[in-house]
């Protein structure tokens, strides 16, 4: 039997994201294609094996995970160019600063252990809660919750200042970044 | 550590910050849609699918 017509539309309908986690996770948008098309080709062979009523989404996206994985486990990181490779991806070029900013953002990313790096992605990001992180990432939502918390200290580490907690709130914020940088 | 800190201290704005450049990142792919190819591959592999299964054979090796 073909899939359901509302099934089929829920698998296409998953696919922007997918894909958004998959450039997110990989820094490459041919590599992310590549994965995507990979979880699309598993997840039909294996649709008897989804629950139907249960989240559909949240199912794509551990199939795509654990293809990466298997994925980088083999080859490691051979692209250390994600920068650029990532924003050739990108129909709308960031205008000059808020592209170089951007930029920044990538490459801190980049720079997370990939455990935290994509427990980030999917509760900052993908909008996922931590209990369908959680299943995603087969561990338990308190290790979720404390790799979003350590991604996140890191990126500010990274990204604005070292120590972010010697700083108040707001005012202190640009000043630092626009100053010395300490 | 001064007092008025929230536990875990990252500042407010740092924090807003790093949650918009997620997603706008994130964003920026989503709202490129469903690329022809992908739609095509569901299209073509559901046909497959049901293929498949007629002559006994869950598996499927589509193309690509």
């Amino acid at each position: 039997m073909p899939l359901a017509d509302s099934l089929r539309d829920d698998i296409l309908a998953a696919v922007p994201s997918l894909r958004a986690f998959a450039i997110s996770l990989s820094g490459n948008g041919d590599r992310a294609d590549d994965l995507v098309q990979e979880t699309l080709l598993r997840a039909l062979a294996n649709i008897d094996s989804f629950q139907v009523g249960s989240n559909l989404p949240a199912w794509l996206f551990t199939i795509l995970r654990n293809l990466f994985r298997s994925d980088y486990r083999k080859r490691r990181r051979e692209v250390e160019d994600a920068d650029g490779s990532y924003a050739d991806t990108l129909k709308t070029q960031p205008a000059q600063n808020a592209h170089l900013e951007f930029e920044e953002f990538r490459s801190a990313l980049d720079k997370l252990p990939q455990d935290q790096r994509e427990a980030l992605i999917l509760v900052g990001a993908s909008g996922f809660s931590y209990e369908d992180a959680a299943t995603i990432c087969g561990c338990a939502v308190g290790t979720i919750k404390s790799r979003v918390n350590r991604a996140r200290s890191k990126l500010s580490a990274l990204l604005y200042v070292d120590g972010a907690d010697d700083f108040g709130p707001d005012d202190t914020v640009r000043a630092v970044i626009g100053g010395s940088g300490g | 550590m001064k007092d008025a800190k929230p536990k875990g201290g990252l500042n407010a704005e740092i924090q807003s910050r790093i949650g918009h450049q997620l997603r706008a990142m994130y964003d920026d792919v989503v709202r490129q849609g469903v690329p022809d190819r992908f739609a095509e591959m569901i299209r073509k592999l559901d046909g497959a699918e049901a293929q498949a299964r007629l002559a006994g054979d869950a598996k499927t090796e589509g193309g690509e």
